[in-house]
């Protein structure tokens, strides 16, 4: 079998200004819902307290949020979780009780207006611990950045790590604005979720970056634009294939993962889809508008063909 | 050129039979067991023990699948959870006679199947995390400032009492929150009180100033000395919190330092959470001061007249007044066991104290200098005091055995008793974080990480066979070895598994064939370009080896900001994302290439590989290098 009977060169970076301009257009819209509605953080984030409380028949949303409300817990939610059999609550932080007596009082009332009630899960997470969890999340985005950065300047050169992390943030960015948009929860798995998809995508701007490595000392009568035309089409099988195994995986905790792994599955969703296209568009045409050129890469201060100590020296894809 | 040395397949036979026996034990399953372990410091479990547990059994008919001395606990596994249940309680009578004063602790477990011979290689199933077992999890914050006044203020008992013994006369010592304040009459007592102090504290720093016609020493902890008594603070509460963990019969809990004032607790298996919370937040701390018996402080004590300098009104019990002294005697860090028990004339409840050698010699110095007068045994539970007791001194008491007695109940008694003997916390806690999962829950969890691996798995699996042919079938074995490598990792290290961390056990698997594609794709890309098909494979594995470094390279860059940032559910997700990418690189490029080089390398005059379909485009209009 084989998908990809790709005669010539796909020009992709002909087309590459009106690409950039959709990627900008949808990185600014993920930006504005960013500030406009906001992440739905959750509880461990803001702290509060969650329940998650089981009924032997589908159960009915009114009747726990009046027994909540008859406890004078003010800004509860109360919505189904996985079936309609399970229904998830989340209380903020509340003054003067703790989240022991809270959860045992709601509990109790909840009992009282239906007794298949079961607790299956509470969650309670003070605010500062809130804080810091937030507080350690941007500090492992900044790790990351930085520490990719790092690597792809040694290993490349400069121009190719301000691109793929141009790229690659840009993914991060629509991940976290579709999290706005449709609100939905915006937990530490999806948190781990964004940074897995962060150097997943990286992967395949490293993919093509070295493919345009290898072609600059192969073809030396392209330019630079046909150099970049021709790593992508003879990587983009590679790419679609890598992508929809990934992709398969996720489906598959997206299918059988249950409501816990729901949003986590679909960051990645999302992460590999837009992977694709920002590695190819962003990463790809940024790098050339930023100049690179055959003697950055031959001249470069990392020779890998003159270091006698690698035994893979020259080796690409 | 497609061969590999022995010694090469060696490495992967070796690593594919170490790989088979750690993962084996998650096989087996689990069997209902019951756990025997030591309430107690002084009491050892021995083969003794171990016997008696079998005696017990046999004396009962219970029949144990397997009864075992594992460190500090003996494990008995059943085939069924009634003869668990059972078995619970008649070891449970055999062992504690008494209840209300266990020696040793019950508990209820879940042991896995894995026969001895794997056990005694160190090989056991995963840990699986609270999300997939059931059980509660905890986090306290300590209350390091609390922890820091109360040194202080038993450091000014200390200075107090060193200047007494030296015949220096000063005009009143006074904790002010974290500092001591010293107050003298001229500067010649001063300078020899400073003297004094410097000599014997070594863990204070002193300021020295001049406030009219008054001198005063201002004294701090040395910052050095106040991190040892906040790391001191911590490992109290520790072994506190053990203790009462072990009051409740949990059979492995887990509680750990986070960070330099929090402790992690983890109760698996434990339903009761209201229970389990009121253990641990018994967040008492026990003093022994005297009362004041000053006139001032009787007029206070029924309430017509303020409590007098240096001295502290609170409560008894029965919401009678006490007025007790700012000084603290002694605090439950010198008390070693305590128990109820009866007055042998009067036949009173007591309670009974055993403390430790510092502790009994300044209870025999105080006792000795105040008979008759009352002492106070007060309890702060969230900052707030109680007198528990304030009874008359009668007599010296040496040794360090006391008697408390006096309008007690037996229940008072024993849950006085428990109380202390439970320890006291150096500092109060709080609870800053809670998390309770249900059983059904957690197993449900478990099926559905299972599933999505598997499917996930096979779904892969069967597009790798189908378009990549034989070479497809390769790369599913090393996805299949890979996925083996990772589990036996995991349970070498006995990391936790959660449900994130199945989450990233999918998503490795899913990017790991990223390496094999490379390769397959390469090899297709070689053989399209007119390679033979032995040079074929040589240059797509060699070509792609560097592209799968460099990719591989910037995923655990990543993995490791989630290591090292992330707790929790993160962490778990990233321990299972960076092992895997670790193992993948082995399985992916070494191993597969191994399987390749077996199958085609032998072959001199090798004329295809399955490796599915070739295309080549018809027209020369293809890139040609130049």
């Amino acid at each position: 079998m084989e998908f990809f009977k790709i005669h010539r060169d796909i020009p992709f970076m002909r087309h590459a200004r009106l690409f950039n301009l959709v990627s900008f257009v949808t990185f600014v819209a993920a930006v504005f819902f960013l500030f406009s509605r906001g992440l739905h953080l959750s509880v461990e984030f803001t702290g509060g307290t969650l329940m998650e409380v089981s009924y032997s028949q589908p159960a009915d949303l009114n009747v726990v949020r009046s027994a909540i409300d008859k406890l004078g817990i003010k800004d509860v939610q109360v919505q189904n979780f996985g079936t309609a059999q399970d229904v998830l609550i989340r209380m903020p932080v509340q003054k003067g009780t703790t989240s022991g007596q809270q959860s045992e009082a709601v509990m109790g009332a909840l009992k009282a207006a239906d007794a298949s009630a079961t607790m299956r899960r509470t969650e309670f997470v003070g605010p500062q611990v809130g804080d810091e969890l937030a507080a350690d999340g941007l500090k492992a985005l900044a790790f990351v950045v930085v520490g990719i950065m790092l690597y792809l300047a040694i290993r490349f050169e400069w121009k190719f790590a301000v691109a793929a992390i141009i790229a690659n943030l840009h993914d991060v960015i629509i991940i976290l604005g579709f999290f706005a948009f449709f609100q939905w929860e915006f937990s530490l798995p999806v948190l781990a979720a964004v940074l897995a998809v962060l150097g997943y995508s990286v992967n395949e701007s490293v993919v093509i970056f070295d493919r345009i490595r290898e072609n600059f000392r192969r073809y030396r009568k392209m330019n630079t634009e046909e150099i970049i035309n021709n790593a992508i089409t003879s990587t983009i099988s590679r790419t679609i294939i890598t992508h929809a195994s990934t992709q398969m995986m996720v489906l598959s905790m997206l299918l059988f993962g249950g409501a816990t792994l729901h949003y986590f599955a679909l960051a990645l969703t999302i992460g590999i889809l837009f992977g694709i296209y920002s590695s190819v568009f962003v990463a790809a045409s940024i790098a050339m508008w930023l100049g690179i050129q055959r003697e950055d890469l031959i001249k470069g201060p990392v020779k890998k063909d003159t270091d006698p100590s690698d035994p893979n020296a020259g080796a690409t894809v | 050129m497609n061969r590999y040395p022995v010694w090469k397949y060696a490495i992967i036979l070796v690593a594919l039979l170490v790989a088979g026996l750690y993962a084996l034990p998650n096989f087996f399953g689990e069997s209902p067991a019951v756990q025997v372990s030591t309430a107690k410091a002084s009491i050892k479990m021995d083969a003794a023990a171990l016997g008696r547990v079998e005696e017990a059994l046999k004396a009962a008919g219970i029949t144990a699948e397997a009864v075992s001395l594992d460190g500090t606990s003996i494990k008995a596994r059943f085939p069924n959870t009634d003869a668990q249940i059972t078995a619970k309680d008649v070891i449970q009578k055999a062992f504690n006679p008494d209840p209300a004063n266990p020696d040793y602790v019950v508990a209820l477990n879940l042991l896995s199947r894995s026969p001895a011979w794997l056990t005694s290689l160190h090989a056991s199933p995963m840990y699986l995390g609270l999300d997939l077992r059931g059980g509660v999890h905890f986090m306290l914050q300590v209350d390091m400032q609390a922890a820091l006044s109360k040194k202080a203020e038993s450091l000014a008992g200390d200075i107090r009492t060193a200047l007494r013994e030296k015949n220096v006369r000063h005009s009143g010592i006074n904790r002010n929150g974290q500092t001591i304040e010293i107050r003298f009459r001229d500067a010649q007592t001063a300078e020899a009180a400073r003297r004094i102090v410097q000599d014997q504290f070594a863990d204070l720093d002193m300021v020295q100033s001049a406030d009219g016609s008054e001198f005063k020493i201002v004294a701090s902890i040395k910052p050095a000395a106040a991190r040892t008594v906040q790391e001191q603070a911590l490992k109290q509460n520790i072994t506190t919190l053990h203790n009462r963990i072990n009051e409740l019969g949990v059979a492995e809990p887990v509680i750990q330092q986070q960070g330099l004032d929090r402790i992690v607790v983890q109760l698996p298996g434990v339903q009761d959470t209201a229970k389990a919370k009121d253990i641990l937040g018994r967040t008492a701390t026990l003093e022994i001061r005297m009362v004041d018996d000053g006139s001032d402080a009787r007029a206070a004590e029924v309430g017509s007249g303020v409590v007098p300098f240096g001295s502290e009104r609170y409560l008894e019990r029965n919401g009678q007044a006490v007025i007790v002294k700012k000084q603290v005697i002694l605090t439950g860090d010198n008390l070693t066991d305590a128990q109820p028990g009866f007055d042998s004339q009067t036949q009173e409840p007591t309670v009974n104290l055993s403390l430790d050698a510092k502790g009994a010699r300044i209870f025999r110095d105080v006792t000795r200098e105040s008979i008759g007068k009352r002492m106070a045994i007060l309890l702060f539970e969230k900052g707030k005091g109680e007198v528990v007791t304030a009874p008359v001194i009668r007599s010296e008491i040496g040794g360090g055995r006391v008697q408390i007695s006096g309008a007690m109940t037996i229940v008072e008694a024993n849950d006085t008793a428990l109380l202390l003997r439970a320890g006291s916390l150096a500092a109060p806690m709080e609870i800053i974080e809670e998390r309770t999962i249900g059983p059904s829950l957690g197993a449900e969890n478990i099926t559905k990480g299972f599933h999505s691996v598997t499917w996930g798995f096979v779904a892969v699996a069967i597009f790798m066979c189908i378009y990549y042919m034989l070479f497809g079938v390769i790369s599913s074995v090393a996805l299949a070895f890979n996925l083996l490598l990772l589990v036996a990792v995991l349970s070498m290290l006995q990391a936790t598994l959660t449900l994130p961390g199945m989450a990233a056990m999918a998503l490795v698997l899913g990017m790991a064939i990223d390496a094999n594609v490379l390769i397959n794709e390469r090899v297709r890309e070689e053989l399209r370009n007119g390679a033979s098909p032995q040079a074929a494979i040589h240059a797509g594995y060699d070509r792609a080896w560097a592209t799968i470094i460099d990719s591989n390279v910037t995923t655990l860059i990543a993995g490791l900001a989630l290591l090292a940032f992330g707790s929790g559910p993160v962490r778990g997700f990233a321990v299972v994302h960076c092992l895997g990418i670790l193992t993948s690189m082995f399985s992916g490029v070494f191993f597969s290439r191994g399987v390749v080089n077996l199958w085609y390398g032998r072959q001199k005059k090798l004329k295809t590989v399955s490796i599915g379909t070739v295309w080549r485009p018809d027209s020369g209009n293809q890139v040609t290098p130049n």
